[in-house]
């Protein structure tokens, strides 16, 4: 059993986006980290101007995903294509943006906010990565989309938990991606943060882009995502944030001893 | 004589001598790249592998004296080695990343010392273990210069992209800036770099200058670039200092300049404007 594809919306009306084709395109992918199954047999294809919530314990394979995707990891078995083509066209033209996980970043590095969110300008500057007006100007704007503009000279160690998240997610912005992965993006982040974030994610996926969202945020999910992906190290369902949230689906996801057993891998 | 007379005498006096001037000119290089570099060993983690590569160049100079080569082949050659070592039993047997570096250097600087007690000696091959700042050679010196300069432009010409590697090379990685070629290139840096301070300081303390200068600049910075400046001069300012001391004391040289840098380093973490231990505690204690 593998997922299923819903709802492949290239809404005419943005139009921002020229291709039809699903952004992402994944079919049979296997991971294995020693002996030890990661991801098992996952289909999955979203398209553009989609949210795609991503729902799983932990270990459920969301993170490895999320890797496999940007080519950090190579599955033993299956395919990952991004925009229609090899994942490595997308990231050399900077099309896939990732929001790392909180407890994944050195919060006492010694970089301003600022500087952060210029990094997502990089793929695109000379060698030497200075910045241009127009980085400047990509940066000042994703800051303020954020709300961070009066912040940015602060040292990102000395924020609030959403703050730093919306950080990153101004990093994806300044990129200019057209695909967004954000791993746990709620997760110790203040109310109005969430809002804050919620909203730019639905103006990206508005403006074409696609945005997976790994998460354990039941609540803030079907408020922000059209489509939501029930993994446990392989795709149990893919639907409705409502239909994946329902108990007895969650349950699948959750009761990780009897799904484990049916695995048989 | 005037008391004026006296202090420029006492400043210019070590620098009348082409030894202390070469010195001088090679400790100064030595510290400069080795500073720099060690802004992104000390933010990554990697300052045992700074150990670990000082450590392991040892076999390198001997046999490249054995061999009539410049000691910086050989010294380059196995510091790659030990990395490249180091990365090959951490990923192919169970063996924890710290324990590979225990491992794999030891052995090559034992393997140093068994060549030495082996090697008729011409050479005094404690020069290579503690520094022969003061018997520096031309060639020694023309090596010195070049790979200074080498490495030195690299790491300017790379630093933006070494900070990215350093803080989130997922990130690097997804925008199409392939953080393994960073790696590489930051580990042969680090390797050249100790070729380099050997010369200052010998194999021993070569892996000070690697650490130390970032390590104190981190005290006193919350912003990358300012670090990329502060560890510099202040490696600077220690290796003339320790020259100082190591000329009106007659004292080791690496020695005093890497004592120098120690020095400073806990001078600063006590008392360091806004992350020093004093100030710290006088926030506690205010809090209370």
């Amino acid at each position: 059993m593998t997922g299923t594809t819903i709802g492949n919306a290239s809404d005419p009306a943005t139009g921002d986006v020229a291709d039809h084709g699903p952004v992402v395109d994944i079919a049979g992918v296997t991971v294995r980290y020693d002996d030890v199954l990661a991801l098992h047999d996952v289909s999955l294809t979203v398209g553009s101007s989609r949210v795609c919530g991503l729902i799983g314990m932990n270990g459920s394979g969301k993170s490895t995903l999320f890797k496999t995707m940007m080519g950090l990891i190579r599955p033993q078995a299956g395919t990952v294509r991004l925009f229609g083509s090899d994942p490595a066209h997308g990231r050399r033209r900077g099309e896939v943006a990732y929001v790392p996980q909180a407890e994944n970043v050195d919060w006492s590095f010694p970089l301003r906010v600022r500087d952060v969110v210029m990094m997502g300008r990089y793929g695109t500057m000379s060698m030497l990565r200075r910045s241009r007006g127009v980085d400047r100007a990509a940066v000042d704007d994703a800051l303020e989309q954020v709300d961070l503009t009066g912040l940015a000279s602060r040292q990102i160690g000395e924020l609030s938990g959403g703050q730093r998240k919306r950080v990153f997610v101004a990093r994806a912005i300044a990129q200019d991606a057209r695909l967004l992965l954000l791993d746990e993006p709620f997760s110790g982040v203040d109310a109005r943060s969430v809002e804050t974030i919620c909203q730019l994610l639905r103006s990206r996926a508005a403006a074409g882009c696609a945005v997976l969202i790994a998460t354990h945020d039941f609540d803030v999910l079907p408020e922000i995502a059209d489509e939501a992906v029930l993994l446990h190290k392989r795709v149990l369902l893919h639907s409705t944030p409502q239909t994946v949230l329902r108990p007895e689906n969650l349950a699948l996801a959750f009761m990780p001893a009897e799904t484990e057993r049916s695995d048989g891998a | 004589m005037s008391l004026f007379e006296f202090v420029v005498d006492v400043v210019v006096g070590p620098w009348q001598f082409e030894v202390m001037r070469r010195a001088l000119l090679v400790t100064v290089v030595a510290s400069l790249v080795c500073a720099v570099l060690s802004c992104w060993l000390v933010l990554i983690g990697w300052s045992l592998m700074g150990d670990a590569v000082s450590h392991a160049v040892l076999p390198g100079v001997v046999l490249a004296y054995m061999a009539g080569l410049p000691f910086a082949i050989g010294a380059f050659v196995f510091g790659c080695v030990a990395v490249w070592l180091i990365g090959t039993v951490h990923s192919t047997s169970r063996v924890k990343e710290d324990t590979s570096i225990g491992v794999v250097f030891t052995t090559l600087f034992a393997l140093g010392l068994v060549l030495i007690s082996a090697t008729p000696s011409q050479v005094d091959f404690n020069h290579i273990l503690f520094g022969n700042v003061l018997g520096v050679s031309d060639t020694d010196l023309w090596q010195v210069v070049i790979i200074g300069a080498v490495t030195g432009s690299a790491l300017l010409v790379k630093n933006r992209d070494l900070t990215l590697y350093a803080f989130d090379p997922d990130h690097a990685h997804a925008i199409g800036i392939s953080p393994r070629r960073l790696q590489v290139l930051l580990l042969v840096l680090l390797a050249l770099t100790v070729v380099v301070a050997l010369q200052a300081v010998g194999v021993i303390l070569a892996v000070a200058m690697v650490i130390i200068p970032g390590a104190t600049a981190y005290l006193l910075t919350n912003r990358m670039e300012r670090m990329l400046v502060i560890a510099p001069l202040l490696a600077v300012a220690c290796s003339v200092a320790g020259l100082y001391v190591s000329y009106y004391a007659d004292v080791s040289p690496g020695g005093a300049v890497v004592l120098a840098q120690g020095s400073l380093f806990f001078v600063l973490y006590l008392v360091a404007p806004r992350r020093g231990l004093v100030r710290r505690l006088r926030v506690a204690a205010g809090r209370q």
